[in-house]
C-alpha cells in the first residue's frame, strides 16, 4: 500500500481536505486582497527599508568613517550583520534539502517559505559587504576577471574570496531549487487564474509548466539531486563564514572547533527565523491546517538540538579560554574577562538568549505553544546576534598591548543600516507572501493521502484511500467536445 | 499538420489512474501522455518510461566544474602570477592546493548544479515565455488526464477506460 503511514504519526494537513481544497487554501491568499494588518506590516518595514537606504547612501557617499568603526575594530556591525543574516538563511536549505534526503514529510508545508527566507536573508548579507568596500561599484573587483587596475588576480588563499565563491553560489543554488519547485505551483495559478494580467504574469512565472509524467521524473530526480548537492553546500557556506575569523591568528578567533559549531549555531538562528515568521503567516494567511502544531514541535526539536551543540561550543570556548592560562585568551569573548568587563551585558545576553531560554524548550507544553515559541524565536534571534557581536566586538576591543584596548560604539547610521536590511527582508517576504504559493501546494497533495487527518482517520476505520469506481453510463462522461482550453 | 483523434480521459484521484494505466497498458494501448497535478509515485513505471538520466548528467557537469576549478586556480595562482603570500609562496599547485579546495568545492556544486537545471529546462522545455501544453487547467489542480491516440476503436477504448473510473471521457482533435 503506497499511502501507508503508522498511525502513531500525527497528521500533517488536519480537516476534511480533498486536493482540491488545497488548491483553494493556497490560492487563496494571493487571489485576495490583502488585509490591513499586511499593510501596515508593510509600510512599516518599507520605512525601514527606506531609512536603513538612506543610511547606506551616506556611508557610500561620505565613507567609512561614519561608522563606529576605528583603529582596532576594524569590522563591527557590519560583519555581524552578515554572518546574522547568512546564518538566518541556513534553515531554509536545512528544511528544503536535509529533510528531503531524510524524506521528512513535515517539511513540506514549510519549505518554499523557508527557502523565501534564506534567499531574502541572503540578499541581506550580502549587501555588507559590498556595502563596506567603500566603493561598491568597484564590487566586481571580486571575481577573478582578467584586467589592469591594480590587483591583477583575486587571492585565490584568502577565506574571504572563499566567501565570495560560496555565497554566490549558494544564493544562485538556493534561487534554482526554490524556483523549479515553484514551477507547478505558479502553473497552478496560472491556470485557476480568471484576470488575463495575472494569467499571463503567472504563465511567464510558471515557464509554461505542463506537468507532463516525463516531467515529473525528471522534476524529482533533479529535486533529489539538488538536495544532495545543496546539502554540502550549506554546510560549506558557514564553514567558510566561520574561516573568516578561524584562519586569522587572533585569540578567540583561532579556533578549530569554529566551523561544525558556526553551522550549528547557523542552523539554530535559521530555525528561530522560520518559526518567527510561520507564526505570524500561517494566521495571517488562513493556512493553521499546514502548518500545524505539529510543524513547530519539530522545529522547536530542531532547535533543542542545534542549541545544545551552540551550547557545549561555548563550554568549550570557555573552558579552553582559561585552561590555556594565557592572559591574552582572557579577553576572548567566552572568557571571565568577558564576563565581568566593560562588554558584560553583551557577554550575558548571549548566554541568556541563546542558552537559557532555548532550555524552556525541553518542556512539551512549552514546545507545542504558538505564543511561547514565537517568544523564545525571538529570544534567539537577539542571541544569535550577540554571539556573532561578540565574536567580533569584543575580541577585537583587547588586543595584545594596551594602546590597542579600544571600544566600539556604533553610530547612527551603524544602527541605521541594520535596521534597513530587516525592513528589506521583510518587505521582500510580505511581498512573497501576496503573490507566491507560500506552501508547496504539489507536493503536500502528494503527502495528503498518507499524512492527511481525513485519511489517516479512515485508514483507522479500515477505510482504504483508495476510493471506490462508480462506472456510470458511458455516454454520461462521454463528449466529443474540443476542450482544448490551454492551446 | 495532420489531424489526429485522440481520447483524454479524467481521473479525480492517483491510485485511480495508477490502476487505469495499468489496465490500458495490459490491453496494449500507446498512452500518449498523462499530465498530473502532482508527481504520481510508479507512475512512470507504469507507463513504460525510461529512466531518466539527469543525474547522470548533473555528475559529469561537476567533474567539468572540478576540473574548471583546477585549471582556473593553478593558471591564476601558480603560472600566470605566482606571489609570495605571507611567506608562502606559490610554486606548485598541489602544494597550494589545500587553500583551494574550498573554491574546487564550490565550482562543483556551481557546475553541477546550474546545468542540470538548466538540462532539465532544455528536456522538459520549460522556459521563460513557453506557452503551457497541458490541455486542460484543472490537471494542474485535481485532475488526471490520460491521452491515448484514437485509431478506429473509439468504443473499445471508451468503455474500457469507463470501467477504469474516468470520471470525463473526450474525443479530442489534436491538432
Amino acid at each position: 500500500m503506497s499511502h501507508y503511514e503508522a498511525s502513531i504519526r500525527e497528521p500533517l494537513v488536519l480537516g476534511d481536505k480533498t486536493y482540491h481544497d488545497i488548491t483553494e487554501d493556497i490560492a487563496k491568499p494571493i487571489e485576495g486582497a490583502a488585509n490591513k494588518n499586511w499593510y501596515i506590516a508593510f509600510y512599516i518595514s518599507l520605512a525601514a527599508m527606506l531609512w536603513g537606504f538612506g543610511c547606506i547612501f551616506y556611508t557610500v557617499g561620505t565613507g567609512i568613517g561614519v561608522w563606529g568603526l576605528n583603529k582596532n575594530i576594524g569590522w563591527a556591525w557590519d560583519i555581524t550583520n552578515f554572518v546574522w543574516w547568512v546564518g538566518i538563511g541556513h534553515a531554509g536549505t536545512l528544511i528544503s534539502a536535509v529533510l528531503l534526503l531524510f524524506r521528512q514529510k513535515w517539511r513540506m508545508a514549510i519549505n518554499r517559505s523557508a527557502e523565501a527566507m534564506t534567499i531574502f536573508a541572503v540578499f541581506q548579507a550580502g549587501l555588507f559587504p559590498i556595502i563596506h568596500m567603500g566603493r561598491p561599484w568597484n564590487a566586481y573587483w571580486v571575481l577573478p576577471l582578467p584586467n589592469q587596475f591594480g590587483s591583477l588576480w583575486v587571492n585565490f588563499n584568502s577565506p574571504l574570496l572563499w566567501d565570495v565563491f560560496a555565497i554566490s553560489t549558494y544564493l544562485s543554488v538556493s534561487l534554482v531549487f526554490w524556483w523549479t519547485g515553484l514551477l507547478p505551483d505558479f502553473a497552478m495559478i496560472r491556470d485557476r487564474a480568471v484576470k488575463p494580467f495575472q494569467k499571463k504574469i503567472y504563465a511567464l512565472l510558471s515557464f509554461g509548466w505542463s506537468g507532463r509524467a516525463k516531467d515529473w521524473q525528471r522534476f524529482e530526480e533533479v529535486s533529489l539531486v539538488l538536495a544532495g548537492l545543496a546539502t554540502p553546500l550549506v554546510l560549506s557556506v558557514h564553514t567558510i563564514v566561520s574561516m573568516d575569523f578561524a584562519t586569522s591568528i587572533n585569540p578567540g578567533w583561532h579556533s578549530t572547533i569554529f566551523p561544525p559549531y558556526f553551522v550549528a549555531g547557523a542552523i539554530f538562528s535559521g530555525f528561530a527565523m522560520v518559526q518567527t515568521l510561520l507564526g505570524i503567516m500561517r494566521k495571517v494567511t488562513n493556512l493553521e491546517d499546514y502548518i500545524t502544531r505539529m510543524h513547530i514541535e519539530y522545529m522547536n526539536m530542531v532547535i533543542i538540538l542545534t542549541g545544545g551543540i551552540v551550547a557545549v561550543a561555548y563550554a568549550t570556548e570557555f573552558f579552553i579560554a582559561w585552561y590555556t592560562g594565557s592572559p591574552y585568551e582572557n579577553y576572548t569573548y567566552l572568557s571571565v574577562g568577558a564576563a565581568t568587563g566593560p562588554y558584560w551585558w553583551a557577554f550575558w545576553s548571549l548566554i541568556t538568549f541563546n542558552i537559557v531560554i532555548p532550555q524552556l524548550l525541553w518542556i512539551k507544553k512549552f514546545r507545542r505553544s504558538f505564543m511561547i515559541t514565537f517568544i523564545i524565536s525571538i529570544a534567539i534571534n537577539i542571541g544569535m546576534w550577540f554571539e556573532r557581536f561578540d565574536i567580533i566586538a569584543i575580541v577585537l576591543s583587547k588586543g595584545h598591548l594596551p594602546s590597542t584596548w579600544w571600544r566600539f560604539e556604533p553610530t547612527f547610521v551603524d544602527v541605521g543600516i541594520f535596521i534597513g536590511t530587516i525592513g528589506f527582508f521583510f518587505v521582500l517576504f510580505l511581498l512573497y507572501a501576496r503573490t507566491f504559493p507560500v506552501i508547496a501546494q504539489a507536493e503536500v497533495k502528494t503527502i495528503l493521502k498518507s499524512s492527511g487527518e481525513f485519511y489517516k482517520k479512515r485508514r483507522e476505520q479500515g477505510i482504504p484511500t483508495k476510493p471506490e469506481i462508480i462506472v456510470t453510463d458511458i455516454s454520461a462522461i462521454t463528449g466529443r467536445s474540443d476542450n482544448n482550453l490551454n492551446g | 499538420m495532420e489531424t489526429s483523434k485522440v481520447i483524454h480521459a479524467f481521473y479525480t484521484d492517483d491510485e485511480v489512474l495508477l490502476d487505469a494505466v495499468k489496465a490500458v497498458k495490459a490491453e496494449h494501448h500507446h498512452i500518449e501522455e498523462v499530465f498530473c497535478p502532482f508527481p504520481v509515485h510508479g507512475l512512470d513505471k507504469a507507463m513504460g518510461l525510461a529512466p531518466t538520466r539527469i543525474a547522470i548528467t548533473a555528475f559529469f557537469y561537476g567533474v567539468t566544474g572540478l576540473a574548471f576549478a583546477i585549471w582556473m586556480t593553478n593558471y591564476i595562482m601558480i603560472e600566470d602570477w605566482p606571489m609570495d603570500i605571507g611567506g608562502k609562496p606559490s610554486f606548485s599547485w598541489i602544494e597550494n592546493m589545500p587553500a583551494f579546495v574550498p573554491i574546487m568545492f564550490e565550482l562543483t556544486v556551481f557546475f553541477a548544479a546550474h546545468l542540470m537545471v538548466i538540462t532539465f529546462y532544455m528536456r522538459s522545455r520549460i522556459w521563460p515565455f513557453k506557452d503551457a501544453e497541458n490541455p486542460d487547467p484543472r490537471t494542474t489542480d485535481d485532475h488526471f488526464l490520460m491521452e491515448i491516440p484514437v485509431h478506429n476503436n473509439e468504443e473499445a477504448l471508451t468503455s474500457l477506460l469507463a470501467k477504469t473510473g474516468a470520471v470525463e471521457i473526450n474525443i479530442v482533435d489534436k491538432h
